[in-house]
């Protein structure tokens, strides 16, 4: 029987097996950053073992960091401790770091890929879940939590069953409009937050294979949203592409051999999933979501879905939603544009393609966060920063921001918030705040209106990049 | 890390479906550098409002019910890989969360620090919460060596999976680290022969 892009990576990585238990998998690639790191490092002092491989190690300072006035100390003591102890572990045990205003700074996920750290056919890890996103390159890349990153620090390896495969297919012609962000939030409010929950997903199908690097991180990034610990796209030209030339990627002969590896990668014919789902490209339109969890998410035309689940009324309580409207024309006072899922520069051309020559409207703040400081220059040479604060958006610094706000950038109480981030739990932007999930065309156009909008309407006409 | 063999002991409910590791400690909590202080904070949007008035509604403040058994609806502990949320759990005395389905990650988190992660079916979770909610005096026993959640006095029983290594670690108090780092030699030999 032959193997799936998930065996072949992962056979390659297992060091040994526990007899009737998990297998050591080893890990190329570990990333850090300021909160889930600390305690790995005190639990390893404690017990005076040493980081076994300080070189595989790249941490970077992101989910607690201001989005203004990054040049300045940071006022919240809190913060300010969390980040200079990363600073002080990563020097202590010879890590590289790219803390606050380094040139290479940003969030983890857009930070490594852009610097070629993320290669096709590695494991890679992060105290975080939506580690997933390097999944994109073919490569196994999970969330972890904090215990782990210390067995990671200690020996490079972790102890773990193997997971079943899934695979979920998509063929067909994307519209236009419809959005790497779209067919994700489509195919988690298919398939629910938990169809994944023990397994490894791999997308399929020409959506995918047609899309661009950033796109395929944008989908496997939000695959913990149905609970699978990670998402994999087959690595391909287009892959290849991307990879070559980065700073860390390998060069000359060594990449050309190791591209000759890449092509090894991709599932065989003859190889048999778990579990399989098939979806119509033309079937996805632009999404939004209505609740509080990914899964409760509908195309921008529907109506909210009627369910007597005791749960499920509970979440449209606190969005404050009724069953069966339509969120068309709601008021929408705060729009985000940032996070790991959608921070790349390609985000940011579409909102910027969407925008120009237009204004936002009056009752609207409007926040945009690169992903990192390559994606801010990239803003401001390709002329898109002009754009934005012509049409009085605010590009800020930087970081994971309103995603999870943890820093101040925090929607306020009862506010609703059209957000291009993950997740749409309960005070996830902050204490009482309500977020709606979407991609950065319809927080664009939602900024641009002051209210949700069928963008669909003209979506023939729209010009996108 | 704590042994745990088996517990006797009364139950709190929560039947709510899909708690996401943002409610059980918000991430304006994750500013702490160390493992110690998050119990206060577990739920801590459920159990107060803005203004840290108590939520008397919620069954973590409900005098009636007590204990360190969380009894939780479907898909517990989904979102964010914080393990401050395993750390918060257990910070406020919670030594078992029992649901019908486990988020992989927070799965994992649980048994990494001696909470015992209990999956039941849906039949048996729902009849643990009427009992609970409905006699909340009543003890539920977790023997974790015969691998049963039984609810005392009574023939209500149901037995649940565990890895076997998990099991051997938290009825001994291992953690990984120790296994890992026996495998040293192991570890190293393979770096030098990797053939990718």
């Amino acid at each position: 029987m032959g193997k799936t892009l998930f065996d072949k990576v992962w056979d390659t990585h297992v060091v040994d097996s526990v007899q009737n238990g998990p297998q050591i998998l080893y890990i190329d690639k570990h990333l850090i950053h300021e909160v889930t790191s600390p305690q790995a490092f005190n639990e390893l002092e404690a017990r005076g073992i040493p980081v076994y491989r300080p070189n595989q190690i790249v941490a970077t300072a992101d989910h607690n960091t201001p989005t203004l006035n990054q040049d300045l100390p940071i006022k919240d003591e809190l913060s300010r401790k969390q980040l200079e102890q990363l600073s002080a572990n990563c020097a202590k045990n010879n890590i590289t770091l790219y803390e606050l205003g380094h040139k290479y700074n940003g969030i983890v996920h857009v930070m490594a890929p852009e610097l070629g750290i993320t290669q096709p056919g590695m494991t890679m890890v992060c105290g975080d879940s939506h580690t997933s996103t390097h999944g994109a390159f073919g490569t196994i890349a999970f969330g972890i939590g904090t215990s782990q990153v210390a067995q990671v620090f200690a020996s490079q390896c972790l102890l773990l069953t193997k997971p079943k495969s899934l695979r979920v297919t998509v063929n067909g012609k994307l519209k236009n409009g419809v959005l790497p962000k779209d067919v994700i939030l489509y195919i988690i409010s298919k398939l629910g937050t938990n169809s994944g929950t023990g397994y490894f997903c791999e997308y399929a199908g020409d959506v995918f294979e047609n899309m661009s690097m950033e796109g395929r991180m944008t989908v496997c990034n939000m695959s913990i949203e149905m609970g699978a610990r990670g998402g994999m796209i087959a690595p391909d030209e287009t892959t290849f592409e991307y990879v070559k030339g980065r700073e860390f990627a390998p060069k000359g002969e060594t990449f050309d051999k190791k591209v000759s590896y890449w092509k090894t990668l991709p599932t065989d014919d003859d190889a048999v999933f778990d579990k399989e789902y098939y979806f119509d490209a033309e079937d996805i339109e632009p999404m939004v979501t209505y609740g509080t969890n990914p899964g409760m998410g509908i195309k921008i035309s529907e109506s909210i879905p009627v369910d007597d689940n005791a749960s499920f009324k509970k979440s449209l309580e606190y969005m404050n939603f009724e069953a069966g409207e339509s969120l068309i024309n709601k008021p929408i006072n705060f729009v985000f544009i940032g996070s790991c899922t959608n921070s790349r520069i390609e985000d940011f051309r579409v909102a910027a393609n969407f925008i120009k020559g237009k204004q936002k409207a009056d009752n609207v703040t409007a926040w945009l966060v690169p992903g990192s400081k390559q994606v801010e220059a990239e803003i401001i040479n390709e002329g898109l920063k002009d754009i934005f604060e012509n049409a009085g958006f605010e590009l800020r610094q930087p970081g994971c921001s309103a995603c999870l706000a943890m820093n101040d950038d925090k929607i306020p109480q009862g506010e609703y918030c059209v957000s291009t981030s993950n997740r749409n739990f309960e005070g996830r932007q902050g204490q009482g705040s309500r977020t709606i999930l979407a991609s950065p065309l319809v927080a664009a156009a939602t900024a641009v209106a002051g209210k949700i909008v069928d963008v669909t309407k003209d979506i023939e006409t729209l010009e996108l990049a | 890390m704590e042994k745990f063999t088996t517990l006797t002991s009364r139950a709190i409910p929560l039947a709510i479906e899909n708690v996401d590791t943002d409610q059980i400690i918000p991430a304006r909590f994750l500013k702490a550098t160390d493992k110690q202080g998050f119990g206060g904070n577990v739920f801590r949007d459920w159990r107060f409002d803005k203004h840290g008035n108590i939520n008397e509604d919620f069954s973590l403040n409900n005098p009636t019910y007590s204990g360190s058994i969380l009894v939780a609806g479907d898909n517990f502990g989904c979102g964010s890989s914080r393990e401050h949320a395993a750390w918060a759990l257990v910070g406020y005395g919670f030594k078992v969360i029992v649901s019908s389905f486990f988020a992989d990650i927070f799965k994992g988190n649980a048994l990494n620090n001696g909470l015992l992660p209990v999956q039941v079916s849906e039949v048996f979770l729902k009849s643990l919460l009427q009992t609970v909610e409905a006699h909340p005096e009543t003890n539920l026993e977790v023997n974790l060596e015969n691998q049963t959640i039984s609810i005392s006095n009574s023939e209500v029983s149901e037995s649940f999976d565990i890895d076997p290594y998990k099991k051997t670690c938290m009825i001994n108090g291992y953690d990984d680290i120790d296994y890992l780092l026996s495998k040293k030699e192991q570890i190293e030999a393979f770096e030098a022969e990797k053939t990718y």
